[in-house]
């Protein structure tokens, strides 16, 4: 492939073992890293390491391993503020159990203590439901008003009217780049003119950090969620990153040992920093998988990961449209910088759980269903898509075999 | 494949690109809505039971072609047949899916062979039993049957 000769796919796909595995006797095809990015043993063998050598609660011990353990994990906040180009990580990072408990830290805690009934928020229509729901929930609790950024006929943001969606608004909870239709949002205007508003903006990075450089400094934003089990590394540990001086001004989230300065009968004092965000025993094996899966994209380097990805996303859209033509739709935009690698495809007369169920049997791995974006999904006036989602791991070579495979559903089925 | 072959055997999709009984039926008739969340199957089911018999049946909604194609030989088979006579399909259906009465199983009770004569074109979606995930697509239209004769007003 043109231009991403610096990308060595080859040696990419050596690192991850699972794709050595056969599903139904035929090489497979993962097209799912959207829903979550298979671990490179670099995460795994990282975590593995942790727990045969290492392994201790965090925090006030202070035999050897304990503080090595407490050493990693606190290492990991500093890899990630530097992965996200914060100035200070081990101020700004806070590890959550998922994006999703991200934003529920984010609506509870900022939410809460700055949102009046009379206040207004701004959303989009393509919001994931971890960008919904927990507003929603803290809607019924205080009564402020959530208004909507609509979606074009080229399924990007309609942004016609957010000066009036913008206006008197406290904050615009945005998804950098849609799971369902592979838009990325321009976040350095939206943070521009939601600053110009008097309003903040958070992100929704989950489908933005694994595939491009994101920089929260450049981009100007004051809060940004992902997950790090989508950008190759493990499950069980989320993240939000806040301005410290932002994150220094929220009350705590949820109670208990970890998140307090000190306790008495009549009360506690919470403590600083992240930590006060993060009650029990944090995910410490999962924020050394992290480190370790922060350390593999910067040595392939962002930049030469989105190029991989973009002209991967060319090859898919022209590859599709010149095989199928109008026999198979994508819920997307047209190609170009703005289109990110998820492919939601529809096909007339064929429901998504049916072309998933076949792409199958050809080893290739796709996910039909609303991929939690109801309200979008209502707007598309779909009620399924069979969604292929790319990874650093994926080549022609698997839109090929996606391409053989959905010739056969259509056969079936026609 | 061969196992693809028994999912979508040719009956299923045939049912599945010419639903029979499609459509609602105006009250009295009984109105059920049937939801897989997991992939948004969603049926409507119309029932009018006279005298203890089924006597007319429609299926509406939308879903993929297990969950459709199961709503349309269900109408088939449950029509002009007596409530006692469908609620023993759906005994029979779930059984064949390997779904037996818990309850039933936790007696320690002899599961009942499964006759699958007795389903007739039926019997096309037990191939359904080797996809795991694709089971509730199966018996979603069963389900929601079963909650409209459990609704049908106490004559
Ligand atoms: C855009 C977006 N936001 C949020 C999430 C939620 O991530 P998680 O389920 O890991 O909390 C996802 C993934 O499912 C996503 O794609």
């Amino acid at each position: 492939m043109e231009g991403v000769t610096e990308f060595d796919l080859a040696a990419v796909r050596r690192d991850f073992p699972l794709l050595s595995k056969q599903l139904h006797g035929r090489r497979i095809v993962y097209l799912d890293s959207g829903a979550s990015a298979l671990p490179p043993h670099q995460v795994v063998t990282a975590m593995a390491t942790y727990q045969e050598t290492t392994h201790a609660n965090v925090h006030r011990g202070v035999y050897g391993t304990a503080e090595e353990a407490t050493r990693l994990y606190e290492l990991a906040r500093k890899d990630v503020g530097r992965f996200l180009g914060s100035k200070s990580g081990q101020d700004e990072v806070v590890f959550t159990k998922n994006c999703t408990e991200a934003f529920n830290l984010l609506a509870r805690s900022w939410g809460r203590a700055n949102l009046r009934a009379g206040d207004a928020i701004v959303l989009s229509e393509m919001e994931h439901h971890a960008n919904i729901v927990p507003w929603q929930q803290l809607q019924e609790m205080l009564g402020f008003e959530i208004r909507w950024i609509g979606i074009t006929e080229e399924r990007t943001l309609d942004l016609s009217n957010l000066d009036e969606l913008l206006d008197g608004a406290k904050l615009l909870s945005i998804t950098a780049t849609s799971n369902v239709l592979g838009t990325v949002n321009p976040i350095t205007s939206l943070a521009e003119r939601a600053h110009a508003a008097g309003a903040l903006i958070a992100i929704d990075a989950a489908q933005a950090v694994p595939h491009a450089p994101v920089d929260v400094t450049a981009l100007d934003v004051d809060f940004l969620a992902f997950s790090p089990h989508k950008m190759y590394g493990p499950t069980g540990i989320g993240v939000l990153w806040a301005r410290a001086e932002l994150l220094n001004a929220m009350p705590p989230f949820l109670g208990g040992g970890g998140m307090i300065k000190d306790v008495r009968l009549d009360g506690f004092i919470p403590a600083d920093g992240p930590q006060r965000f993060e009650a029990g025993t944090p995910p410490i094996t999962e924020a050394v998988g992290l480190s370790a899966a922060v350390h593999y994209l910067e040595s392939l380097g962002m930049e030469a990961v989105h190029e991989h990805e973009r002209a991967l996303t060319s090859y898919a859209l022209s590859t599709l449209a010149a095989e199928f033509g109008s026999s198979i739709s994508l819920q997307g935009p047209t190609d170009g910088p703005l289109r990110a690698g998820v492919l939601s495809i529809t096909i007339d007369g064929i429901h998504a759980h049916d072309v998933a169920q076949i792409l199958d049997t050809y080893g290739v791995c796709v996910r039909p269903g609303h991929h939690c974006a109801k309200p979008l999904m209502r707007r598309l006036g779909v009620n399924a898509t069979a969604r292929a989602s790319f990874g650093i791991y994926n080549g022609t070579d698997d839109v090929d075999v996606l391409v053989e495979a959905l010739h056969a559903t259509i056969k079936m089925f026609g | 494949m061969a196992d693809l072959e028994e999912l979508y055997r040719e009956i299923i999709l045939d049912h599945y690109r010419n639903p029979r009984n499609r459509g609602e039926l105006q009250p009295p008739a009984v109105r059920v809505e049937g939801f897989n969340p997991l992939c948004g199957d969603e049926i409507v089911l119309s029932l009018l039971v006279e005298d203890g018999t089924v006597a007319d049946v429609k299926i509406a909604g939308s879903g993929c072609s297990i969950s459709q194609s199961s709503g349309s030989l269900m109408s088939a088979a449950i029509k002009g047949k007596t409530v006692e006579q469908a609620r023993g399909l759906i005994a029979t259906f779930k059984q064949m899916l390997s779904l037996g009465d818990d309850d039933a199983i936790e007696e320690g009770a002899e599961p009942v062979p499964v006759n699958l004569r007795s389903l007739g074109e039926l019997a096309a979606l037990q191939g359904v039993v080797k996809f795991p995930v694709r089971i509730k697509c199966a018996t979603l239209s069963w389900n929601t049957l079963a909650q409209g004769l459990d609704e049908l007003p106490a004559s």
